[in-house]
């Protein structure tokens, strides 16, 4: 004798229905955090103006050539909730603080002051958080705040529909900082949470300066960071920028860096990759002005079943630009790196001088990496050139350092170190580099045979 | 030097090596004593370079039968590593590069790895710079190459001075130098030398894996063995380089081959 049971009827939703639903409750989510401590009109409509871009737009899958090889399915099956967010003082933030850099930290995407140390910047540069700042300073951010080229990208927008404050740094003209600057983006949450940092850089003309943008987690929480930072660079001046991206095991990480650069400006940007469980690095220089130097390397780590994605776009219009572009991944495990690297150079942008690199280590053999380097150049006289190479470690590699006494244990982990150390040796803060080799360090020593 | 009732350093015998499907050591016998310089010739492809890695225990090659004994242990039992750390060395005919790894570490890495076998304790960086900066004379090297990444940039003659310069803190029992003249102006094999009889005692051994006489005539060996199709044809003193120097590897190989079908 069968029993029948009846299933409670449900109603189903085509996938698309369900990333429809989904873009629109991270909307709601977004937009339900107000302007913390500043009522701008500007930045009301410029919040409005977002949440509608989000809404003309689908959210991302596998079929848009963008995400081709990205799979965000994982995120989608992960509901997320306005910030709980747990207090932590000076010894919880200890282990990530830069003794060399003044530091402005944000918890869970909201400020805290008692964190930060501004104190030995001079007294020129305009920094801290938005909601902060004089109405004069915050004014003048008008032009700038969410007006880069590619403003309008899905996650882009998301950010700033949900804008609340945001760390800001303008360096005035002619003005040096030799004191490197960390914004510390700190989560502590313990549950699936949207946390959206920002941040604004301008640098004057002939002015200089350095910053460190670093995620970092203390709670465990399979939050979402939905991070954009903007920089203009103005004439003949220089940033230095370093982005960390050490999120927790469990998190989504989703990024942007959007540079500007003016005529004869110099950017280099050092961007490490370890944390979270599905990380995206869009990274997108717009040349504005001729004979602008632009130098980005990148190291992305990866193991267990992590997915590390770097996206970059060097969108050069002027002539004599020189970009150099190095960008390496190291995968353990089943882990998934996918980098494209797109160097657009069209007729106006003649003797361009555009290198890029992409140099991929396997560590296990389901390891995985999807890299496409994407130049297109319609100049006649430039000079251009590519690559990008898959590889393991070297059986004569390991057996050298064998043959002098080193385990072969310890002779891969000083191999992947090595492979490594190339993008981090290239970072300008001494405590950072030392963090961040040990963190490398940490994790080759798991390499198997 | 040849000593009399000298202890035994290695002892091959009948040693059957391949590559994948391919022998190349086909009975290979070979005794070196405590105080002795050795020397191995032959045309290429005799399989000369395949026995100084086979000694070192590279992964590529399989040791198909025979026996190699290292101061009356058996070596094919142990780890490339183990037989490192045991006092086995071998100065490679190309040297690896390890950028972003620092000479000095590598070095100090290597050498308390041998400490700790020894159980002995393991020196700091301070103690270790010391000792290092004693033998840099040695091979005549600047300390500014401590600094630089493991042979990084370095040219051929100084790729060659570090991989003598590791030998001279490892202190092996059993020194292989393989093709270690290769690409050496005469002022750089001088120097290479140099090291090499500074560190040749009564105590240890070391086996020179050569092409030309070139090299012999700085590093005098006592004995001298020409290698041919993976096994030693003939063995003599250092007179024998300089037969070769003159009439090549052919007569030798003629007359092993009337040797062995008489």
């Amino acid at each position: 004798m069968s029993t029948q049971v009846s299933l409670p009827s449900e109603v189903t939703l085509t996938a698309s229905e369900k990333r429809a639903a989904y873009l629109a409750d991270l909307l709601t989510l977004a937009q339900r955090s107000p302007l913390s401590g500043i009522d701008r009109p500007w930045l009301n409509e410029l919040r409005d103006h977002a949440a509608l871009r989000v809404q003309e737009q689908t959210f991302p899958t596998q079929r848009d050539e963008e995400w081709r090889f990205t799979d965000l399915s994982a995120l989608l099956q992960t509901p997320l909730e306005a910030v709980k967010t747990q207090k932590i003082g000076t010894t919880a933030i200890a282990p990530f603080v830069l003794p060399e850099a003044d530091q402005l930290v944000f918890v869970d995407g909201v400020y805290a002051p008692e964190l930060s140390d501004l104190t030995h910047l001079p007294a020129s540069l305009i920094v801290g958080n938005l909601s902060a700042l004089a109405e004069q300073h915050s004014d003048r951010l008008q032009p700038y705040l969410g007006q880069q080229s590619g403003a309008n990208e899905i996650f882009t927008a998301l950010n700033t529909a949900g804008l609340t404050d945001a760390a800001i740094l303008w360096v005035p003209k002619g003005v040096a900082i030799d004191i490197p600057i960390h914004l510390l983006f700190l989560s502590t949450v313990s549950h699936a949470a949207l946390i959206q940092p920002r941040v604004l850089v301008v640098a004057e003309t002939n002015s200089a300066v350095t910053l460190i943008e670093d995620y970092g987690a203390i709670g465990s929480g399979s939050y979402l960071t939905n991070a954009v930072t903007e920089i203009w660079i103005a004439d003949n001046a220089e940033v230095n920028h370093t982005r960390v991206q050490r999120d927790g095991h469990h998190a989504f990480h989703i990024g942007k860096t959007a540079v500007s650069q003016a005529r004869t400006s110099r950017y280099t940007c050092n961007a490490v990759s370890l944390g979270a469980k599905l990380s995206r690095h869009h990274l997108e220089i717009y040349q504005t002005g001729a004979q602008t130097e632009t130098t980005l390397n990148g190291l992305t780590l990866l193991h267990g079943e992590q997915i590390g994605d770097t996206h970059s776009t060097i969108a050069l219009t002027q002539p004599h630009g020189t970009t150099r572009q190095l960008h390496k991944c190291i995968i353990d495990d089943k882990g998934h790196a996918i980098f494209n690297g797109k160097v657009f150079v069209p007729r106006a942008a003649q003797l361009t001088d555009a290198g890029q690199l992409n140099r991929n280590l396997l560590l296990s053999s389901k390891a995985r990496v999807d890299t496409k380097p994407q130049l297109e150049i319609v100049a006649d006289n430039v000079k251009c050139t590519h690559g990008a190479t898959v590889g393991q470690l070297e059986a004569d590699e390991v057996f050298y350092l064998q043959s002098r006494g080193i385990d072969a244990a310890d002779a891969r982990q000083l191999l992947v170190y090595a492979f490594a150390y190339e993008v981090i040796e290239k970072i300008a803060i001494a405590s950072l580099r030392r963090t961040l080799s040990e963190l490398v360090q940490c994790r080759s020593m798991a390499v198997r045979n | 030097m040849i000593i009399d009732n000298s202890s035994t350093v290695l002892s091959v015998k009948n040693l059957t090596a391949s590559v994948g499907e391919t022998p190349i050591l086909k009975g290979m016998n070979l005794e070196v004593k405590a105080g002795e310089i050795h020397a191995i010739m032959g045309p290429n492809g005799s399989g000369k370079s395949t026995f100084s890695k086979v000694l070192a225990g590279h992964p590529a090659y399989e040791v198909t039968g025979g026996e190699i004994q290292f101061q009356e242990q058996n070596l094919l039992e142990l780890e490339p590593e183990a037989r490192a750390r045991s006092g086995i060395f071998l100065a490679f005919q190309y040297p690896l590069e390890i950028p972003g790894v620092s000479n000095l570490d590598f070095l100090r890495v290597a050498y308390n790895s041998k400490r700790k076998h020894l159980g002995e304790e393991e020196l700091d960086a301070f103690d270790f710079d010391e000792l290092v900066q004693q033998r840099l004379d040695v091979v005549k090297m600047d300390a500014s190459f401590l600094s630089r990444s493991v042979n990084e940039g370095f040219s051929g003659g100084e790729k060659k001075r570090n991989e003598i310069l590791q030998m001279a803190l490892l202190e092996p029992k059993l020194a292989i130098l393989d093709e270690t003249d290769s690409g050496l102006d005469i002022d750089a094999l001088r120097i290479v030398a140099g090291g090499v009889n500074q560190l040749s005692t009564a105590e240890n051994a070391i086996v020179v894996i050569t092409h030309y006489q070139r090299l012999l005539d700085y590093i005098i060996p006592d004995y001298i063995h020409v290698m041919a199709n993976g096994r030693i044809i003939r063995t003599g003193g250092k007179e024998l380089a300089l037969a070769l120097e003159e009439r090549g590897y052919d007569w030798v190989l003629e007359e092993a081959a009337a040797g062995a079908a008489s």
